[in-house]
């Protein structure tokens, strides 16, 4: 068993990577003060046009680069609409999920079926992208905590009245924490399907943008404990697997129901360690429409 | 670096408010249309697929008729929810339960006759679906917890109960190893209205909720403290209407009509339980509520336009090889382009470098 | 020898807002070492005047020349880089940030490390402002707050000190701080503008004023030339009348009572209250005075049933128990609220003020069963309408197409029209033109003379000494009892104003 450990935890950690990496970005937007709900969207957007890239191009690496710049464009399509034009947010964001699950699928539908040869591990066992996903953890807290950027993107986040009277640039700041927040969930989109599962198929995503979103708000302001919380849910995803797998009496699909649960069962628990609305930007979600 | 700016208007004219969907609908498939010349296909049959042949023959404006009472009856809930500012996107999975719970009647009274069966039926349905919506409220009301995401997470676990039941005890013995309940009985089936047609009782529970909304949310005081909460939550709290209850209230009508969407679609077009019951109806649902601007009478004309393209979507999956996945990306684009419309009619956009 | 260039001189600065003329054709000129007063009611432009001042509005017509150049402001980059540093009256501050990192964000290239820190307070202790550097902003008092607007500003240097009302939420005693540090800057040279509508005040420290009235200057004086009334007189036009007393002195029972009264705040950063006793007798206007931000809100919300923890104590209203009661069963027992947020709070903004009725009245009055009665509603609107002089665009306006004024006559009316027995009022006339303001507080001090019990919460002193037989204090989330109003002064109410009551001085 203890020979095992290392294995598992490899297992664990590549399971819960683009939910780091999705919630990473997430997490940057909404200090930002800006609301996506899109993340589903724009992470299947990453998992197929990713995948199909590395096809067409027979080039896993460069798949992973196209799904992150697809997300991204997703991203920009809901800043044109929610900073641009003032359009409610969370409309804004689901219509970005409903027409990227679609587009996903029609882009992706000559590829399903095929298979990817693996990317070859970096070290002890963990491919490029979860070391990358150690680099944007640290990155992302050391941004938002240490440098003037960060310092500004939480308080165009925290209050955009008080940032534009100070002349900061607040749509500016928010598309770029917008645009980086597509690019890290057609990132994680392109890990799930060029690197976890190794194949495309249609609505694979399941549901992880959500849990990403709800991971943000488990998080209350905290990188570390955004991590943390997909670290726990990448070993219940294993945890739910390998119950499956090893016949153990409950049906399969209760154990598929519990990512879903512990979803809840999160933040209930946060609610209840009295932490109810703490950590969220103070001008999450509200449209600023400066005057001039 | 600031391109767009927007000016807000002083006031909105009646007109703009009827042609902003309009032209949002124009847009959007403007947009379609050069996609599926991008890849190749026939505009000429596109439009037959799409539009012509579910509008020319009796039988397909029946089925596009159909196709618009689950959609309907969802979006009026919707619509009640999102007036009040609540987000109810777990309309797909109240909708499940209402299937599963009515459908559970009809597996618990099969072999049984009687006219209380489908009364029975109906009314489980929608208590399957008011119940299961009223978890996020009560989860909001009770931890302040986002609606949006706990009615969504609801979807999943939904669909996945629905697959165990089917698969497990409501499994009908006989069909061999098909994941699938009995076939229901003549008493559990929502019948045509008439001898060889095939409208059901379904159509006008649909228009009934149609009726019932605009009469609410009109000129009752219930339809004033929803608007007033989803305007502005603090003056609707000085008024001294109650926060939590009226979530309680719209998450309890949107499930309830989701409920009795799916159990009218189980009961009427499919007579057994399967493993999935919706085409994504409580989804699509909500861009006919924004399509419709949150009116009823609204919801009840894009129902029945997003029905079409429902029916031309089947269609399309055989004559063009478009797969379903086309018609949602369109809805998505339906609704940004709605979204647009709207922020148009309340801003002037202005370019400047 | 020509004497040098003005520090800056405003030429013709016009700004429209649709059909408001905001600003027309102002003309200001400020010197080195001048602290200058930019006089006018609210209304008057002097915001809108700032703001171009600063780079976030852009003038329509008019120029600014900086010691003798022709300058663009384009931003408030292109401000601060000229040397104009701007004190807000609403704070541009960030609640959840710390004191340190809020004069970082507002410092062009500064980061909230360690040197930054050591520069601060050394500036701190320059000008003698006291600043916690890490306390988050949402602890701390608004005097405190304005401290760190001050810090920021003077962290650039500037020649040009411009300070958007800056006492109206200070305590006297803070006041005075602030004028010391004023005094220091201008004895090193820098030209101050001091935007207020306080005259005295003015007359203390400003060596020259602008009056402006309606978007336009009216006048330019030495404002030490001038007594407060002539200078009033400049300011509103022809005279404001004076509220009249009531006319009787007897009060009668108590128609509110608090007693014991602690609440424990629902939202983050709020305020909780602590044991709080007050009484309103019929006939009687109570006010309670405090700075901004000592519990009014959370006081107002316990006295509605709004919202807020009851932790202990309670609220009655002509003698019923009614602290955990919703406000409609407050309002059947005769009282009547008016909150502080005129748009958003006590009314829908995008709603006609007909259907703005609804909000307070569904309970109590007729205004149809089941369904709604539209034209009870137009009929109710058009009385208040008439009955209070509210001027909007057409017969029945939406709530936010009215001035402010005209809006919270309209919400004053909309209460008074119900008769009630009790009427609490949260900040009657903040941020309302003068003869709104006068015809408001008359119109309370009427309603009291004919038997009613009104509780004024005011952060304005005169107003509170204007209208009031009693004034109460609350500081910190306690209050001290009220006295009758004249038998004290302005001084001592500003010395309560900073000290929680049950607390050593």
């Amino acid at each position: 068993m203890i020979e095992l450990l290392p294995l598992i935890l490899a297992t664990v950690i590549t399971a819960a990577t683009p939910l780091v990496i999705a919630a990473l970005g997430e997490h940057v937007v909404e200090r930002s003060g800006v609301l996506n709900l899109g993340v589903e969207g724009m992470m299947i957007m990453g998992a197929s046009l990713g995948f199909a890239g590395a096809v067409v191009l027979d080039n896993s690496y460069l798949g992973l680069a196209i799904g992150a710049l697809a997300g991204m464009v997703m991203a920009g399509i809901f800043a044109l609409f929610a900073l641009g034009l003032a359009t409610n947010q969370v409309a804004t964001g689901l219509a970005i999920t409903i027409f990227g699950l679609g587009l996903a699928g029609l882009i992706g539908q000559p590829f399903v079926g095929q298979p990817r040869p693996p990317i070859p591990a970096l070290v002890f066992g963990l491919d490029p992208i979860v070391c990358l996903s150690f680099v944007l953890m640290v990155g992302t807290a050391w941004l938002l905590n240490r440098t003037r950027a960060g310092l500004i993107l939480r308080g165009v986040g925290e209050s955009h009245g008080s940032a534009h009277a100070l002349g900061l640039p607040v749509l500016k700041v928010r598309l770029l924490a917008v645009l980086f927040g597509g690019l890290c969930a057609g990132l994680a989109g392109a890990y799930l399907s060029l690197i976890y599962t190794r194949f495309w198929s249609p609505g694979m995503t399941a549901g992880r943008g959500w849990i990403a979103l709800a991971l943000v708000v488990f998080a209350a302001g905290s990188v570390w404990r955004l991590v943390a919380g997909a670290y726990l849910f990448g070993a219940i995803l294993i945890a739910q697997l390998h119950a499956q797998a090893g016949a153990i009496g409950i049906p399969s699909q209760f154990l598929s129901m519990l990512p879903y649960l512990m979803t809840i069962v999160a933040l209930v628990v946060l609610s209840m360690a009295g932490r109810r609305g703490a950590g969220a930007a103070g001008s999450l979600g509200q449209p600023f429409v400066p005057d001039r | 670096m600031m391109v767009l700016s927007l000016v807000p208007r002083q006031g909105v004219s009646r007109v703009r408010e009827i042609v902003t969907p309009l032209v949002a609908f124009v847009v959007a498939l403007v947009i379609a249309a050069l996609v599926l010349l991008a890849m190749g296909k026939s505009l000429k049959t596109a439009a037959d697929v799409y539009v012509v042949e579910p509008l020319t023959t009796a039988w397909s404006l029946q089925e596009v008729i159909l196709k618009a009472t689950p959609l309907t009856l969802i979006a009026i809930g919707l619509i009640f929810a999102v007036r009040a500012n609540r987000w109810n996107i777990g309309a797909e999975g109240q909708y499940v339960v209402g299937g599963m719970f009515g459908g559970w009647v009809a597996i618990a009274a099969h072999g049984m006759e009687g006219v209380w069966i489908l009364p029975a039926m109906l009314i489980a349905g929608m208590a399957g679906g008011l119940v299961y919506g009223l978890i996020p409220a009560a989860l909001r009301n009770r931890f302040g917890i986002s609606e949006i995401l706990s009615s969504l997470m609801l979807v999943y676990v939904a669909e996945l109960a629905l697959d165990y039941l089917v698969r497990g005890p409501w499994r009908d013995r006989t069909a061999f190893n098909f994941p699938k309940s009995v076939n229901f009985d003549a008493a559990a089936t929502l019948g045509p209205l008439w001898e060889g047609g095939k409208l059901h009782g379904g159509v006008l529970l649909a228009l009934l909720a149609v009726l019932g909304a605009v009469v609410l949310l009109g000129r009752s005081r219930f339809g004033f403290a929803v608007s007033a909460t989803g305007e502005a939550p603090r003056a609707a709290n000085f008024a001294g209407f109650n926060d939590h209850r009226l979530t309680l209230a719209v998450f309890a009508i949107s499930g309830a009509l989701a409920g009795l969407a799916g159990i009218i679609e189980v009961s009427a077009n499919m007579g057994q339980l399967q493993p999935s019951i919706s085409q994504g109806y409580g989804f699509t649902a909500i861009i006919v509520a924004f399509l419709g601007r949150l009116n009823p009478v609204g919801a009840l004309v894009s129902a029945l336009v997003l029905a079409i393209l429902l029916i031309g979507s089947e269609t399309a999956q055989i004559m063009l090889k478009l797969p379903f996945d086309m018609t949602r990306a369109f809805m998505g684009l339906l609704l940004l382009c709605i979204l647009a419309g709207e922020a148009l009619t309340r801003y002037k956009v202005r370019w400047n470098a | 020898m020509r004497s040098a260039p003005p520090l800056i001189r405003c030429q013709g600065l016009s700004k429209t807002f649709g059909t408001l003329k905001a600003n027309d054709s102002v003309d200001l000129l400020v010197e080195s070492g001048e602290i200058h007063a930019l006089l006018g009611e609210n209304g008057a432009g002097k915001s809108t005047f700032v703001k171009m001042l600063y780079g976030l509005l852009k003038p329509d017509a008019g120029t600014i020349s900086w010691l003798g150049k022709a300058v663009t402001l384009a931003d408030p980059d292109a401000a601060r880089a000229l040397g104009i540093g701007m004190v807000f009256q609403h704070f541009s501050l960030f609640d959840d940030l710390t004191v340190l990192e809020n004069i970082a964000i507002g410092t062009a290239g500064a980061r909230a490390d360690q040197a930054f820190a050591a520069r601060v307070s050394a500036l701190a202790r320059e000008y003698g402002l006291e600043l916690d550097l890490q306390r988050p902003v949402w602890t701390l008092s608004a005097g405190e707050r304005q401290r760190i607007e001050i810090a920021r500003c003077l962290l650039q240097e500037p020649r040009l000190i411009v300070l958007d009302e800056p006492t109206s939420v200070l305590t006297p005693q803070e006041a005075e701080n602030l004028f010391a540090s004023l005094l220091r800057l201008q004895a090193k040279g820098a030209g101050i503008l001091f935007i207020s509508h306080k005259l005295e005040e003015v007359r203390r420290i400003c060596t020259a004023a602008t009056i402006l009235r309606g978007g336009k200057v009216v006048a330019r004086t030495d404002p030490r030339k001038e007594s407060a009334r002539s200078l009033a007189a400049l300011m509103v036009g022809e005279g404001v009348a004076d509220v009249r007393p009531p006319s009787t002195l007897e009060t009668g029972r108590d128609l509110l009572a608090v007693r014991g009264l602690s609440v424990s705040p629902e939202i983050a950063h709020g305020i909780p209250l602590r044991g709080i006793d007050l009484t309103v007798r019929a006939g009687e206007v109570v006010a309670i005075a405090g700075v901004a931000g000592n519990g009014q809100s959370e006081f107002f919300a316990a006295l509605t049933g709004e919202g807020g923890l009851i932790q202990s104590g309670t609220v009655s209203i002509d003698g019923e128990d009614v602290t955990r009661r919703p406000i409609g069963m407050r309002r059947r027992l005769g009282a009547a609220f008016v909150p502080e947020g005129r748009l958003g709070h006590a009314t829908l903004p995008q709603r006609t003020l007909s259907e703005n009725i609804m909000l307070s009245w569904h309970e109590t009055e007729d205004v149809g069963g089941f369904f709604l009665s539209l034209d009870k509603l137009r009929q109710a609107a058009r009385k208040i309408i008439t009955r209070f002089d509210v001027r909007g665009p057409n017969a029945d306006p939406r709530a936010a197409q009215l001035s402010g004024g005209n809006l919270q006559k309209y919400i004053v009316g909309r209460e008074i029209e119900r008769n009630p027995r009790l009427i609490v009022v949260d900040q009657p006339t903040w941020g309302v033109d003068a003869r709104a303001a006068s015809l408001i507080r008359q119109t309370l001090v009427d309603l009291a003379g004919q038997g009613a019990a009104v509780l004024v919460i005011t952060q304005d002193l005169d107003e509170a000494f204007e209208m009031s037989d009693r004034i109460a204090v609350i500081c910190a989330g306690r209050m001290h009892p009220p006295v009758p109003t004249r038998m004290t002064n302005r001084e001592a109410i500003g010395l309560l104003m900073t000290t929680a009551h049950g607390e050593a001085a």
